[in-house]
């Protein structure tokens, strides 16, 4: 049995930043990676645009990864574990297998860290045959920027999140045919300065209200059959059109990775666990961070909060997180996807809240309101859902519920 | 010469549309919010550059690289090229594997975290 104060479960970037903090805020750290090197999905990442709001320059992912390693490497107070699987987590013991054998990790705090998986075909129904060349785009990633392999020639991306961009001009840029990319909603949930890099740059359509109506093919994939959709996102069958093509690359989407931790209760919306102002789940010994939590925009957020995170889950580790007083509820109106944290406590100070707006907003206020008093507003000139807002909230004298909304 | 181009702001996530408009050399940009855009729309008119991030073979198999400052969008395919045609027998972080690719004045570097 290994003992800890802290143990991480993944070492991408937020289980680097939590381990750092946690470490820098007097507690031993156990950080448990499954791959053979720290860094997670960032080190597949070679494309640029990370690291702006950390350290205020522009990095590629692997050098974003390479930073925080060399940091985590040199602190003595974090133990790495890298080529090893937790299998269970149960109360305060997590078992692993790996580099160490078949070992339990007893910790006083257990911090969640492994991020998202990719929504995959038989998430999303995709009709038709399951020949060779369907797979994510993370998948398609992987085999480009690591491995050096070219997943095949003539490409079709379904859905346009940031991950289907970049791979359809990485793609591109390796000699692959990208025919196009379907997106089945009106808009891209992707990021319009990618669509402008990574699709227009290349002259790659991007059909809104198309999809897949069908895969064919038996061994390898040889087309699919696409069209529109109509309101209701059912298939209109007369516009359907064939397009030959060797491989589907799949960008539909990303789900926390809870199945290890499927006891405490998960929001609807983000599909992360529920977390309370110190990002302790229903378990108080259990804290969660990074995308495992919700999904974010920038890795830099995701470094961000993972470095709140360890502070929490080290102070809970030596019994010094303050004892929680009585629950205030954070709400917020239909303007809102969510906000996180959904539960503070009364007392004194700043908390500060993170949400995502449903739809664009332009030169609006964003109000934490208290039984009607304003207790902090954020002007926003141009507030996409896209992106993740923040607002720190004085919650001195606050009980009851928080509401959050725009006016 | 007059050019007219749409485009969308990538200087920040509120990705504005664009609409620029070069009348007998003078460059006019609408849809901008801010002044940013202004610079953006101009030098994407007259000389449009692009980061290039790739990935170098080795003898291990590939390592990520990039090019140090934008090159020119035109040589975005040649920059790609001219890495594709180099075998290394090992890739450091941050070593130089081609100076001054193709003229730009950017040099390819390593990435790779390992």
């Amino acid at each position: 049995m290994i003992k800890t104060d802290c143990l991480v479960i993944g070492g991408g970037p937020a289980g680097m930043s939590v381990a750092l903090s946690a470490s820098q805020n007097g507690s031993k750290v156990v950080l448990v990676e499954r791959d053979e090197v720290l860094g997670g999905i960032l080190n597949q990442c070679i494309h640029n645009g990370f690291g702006l709001h950390y350290f205020k320059e522009e990095l590629t992912g692997p050098e974003f990864a390479y930073r925080f390693r060399k940091m985590v490497e040199k602190d003595k107070n974090i133990t790495v574990l890298l080529n090893t699987l937790v299998t269970k987590i149960e109360d305060q013991k997590v078992e692993v297998v790996g580099s160490v054998g078949r070992e339990t990790i007893q910790a006083k705090a257990v911090i969640l860290a492994m991020g998202c998986r990719e929504r995959t075909a038989a998430n999303i129904s995709l009709c038709g045959t399951r020949p060779m060349g369907i797979m994510t785009a993370g998948t398609a990633q992987k085999m480009v920027n690591i491995d050096g392999k070219m997943p095949g020639k003539d490409v079709v991306i379904l859905g346009s999140g940031d991950i289907g961009l970049i791979m359809a001009r990485r793609l591109t840029l390796e000699g692959a045919k990208v025919h196009a990319v379907l997106e089945i909603n009106p808009t891209s949930s992707g990021l319009r300065r990618n669509i402008m890099q990574c699709l227009e740059d290349f002259d790659i359509p991007l059909l809104y209200r198309h999809t897949i109506f069908e895969v064919v093919g038996k061994d390898r994939v040889e087309g699919v059959y696409y069209g529109q959709v109509d309101e209701n996102y059912q298939p209109i069958q007369s516009s359907k059109k064939f397009l030959p093509c060797d491989t589907v690359v799949l960008s539909v989407g990303l789900m926390p990775e809870m199945n290890l931790a499927s006891f405490v209760p998960v929001s609807r919306v983000t599909n992360g666990a529920i977390v309370n102002e110190y990002y302790q789940t229903s378990k108080e010994w259990l804290f969660s961070c990074g995308n495992i939590l919700h999904v974010h925009d920038l890795v830099d957020n995701v470094a961000l909060e993972a470095q709140q995170v360890g502070k929490f889950a080290s102070l809970y580790a030596q019994g010094k997180l303050p004892l929680q007083s009585k629950p205030i509820e954070v709400a917020h109106t239909k303007d809102f996807g969510y906000v996180l944290p959904s539960v503070v406590y009364e007392g004194e100070g700043e908390v500060e809240v993170k949400f995502r707006l449903k739809n664009k907003v332009v030169k609006k206020t964003i109000v934490a309101k208290c039984n009607g008093v304003v207790l902090d507003k954020k002007f926003v000139l141009a507030g996409v859902p896209g992106e993740m807002l923040k607002l720190s909230i004085n919650k001195n004298g606050a009980v009851g519920k928080i509401e959050l909304s725009v006016e | 010469m007059n050019k007219k181009k749409e485009m969308i702001c990538i200087m920040c996530p509120m990705g504005c549309e664009l609409t620029v408009e070069q009348v007998d050399g003078k460059i006019k940009v609408s849809g901008n919010t801010c002044n940013r855009g202004i610079t953006f729309a101009e030098e994407e008119l007259t000389s449009p550059k692009r980061m290039v991030t790739t990935s170098v073979k080795t003898e291990k198999g590939v390592k990520a690289c990039k090019t140090t400052i934008p090159v020119p969008k035109d040589k975005v395919f040649e920059v790609v090229k001219e890495v594709e045609k180099l075998r290394l027998k090992s890739a450091k972080y941050g070593q130089i594997i081609i100076k001054n690719v193709l003229g730009t004045g950017a040099d390819v570097i390593v990435t790779a975290n390992d």
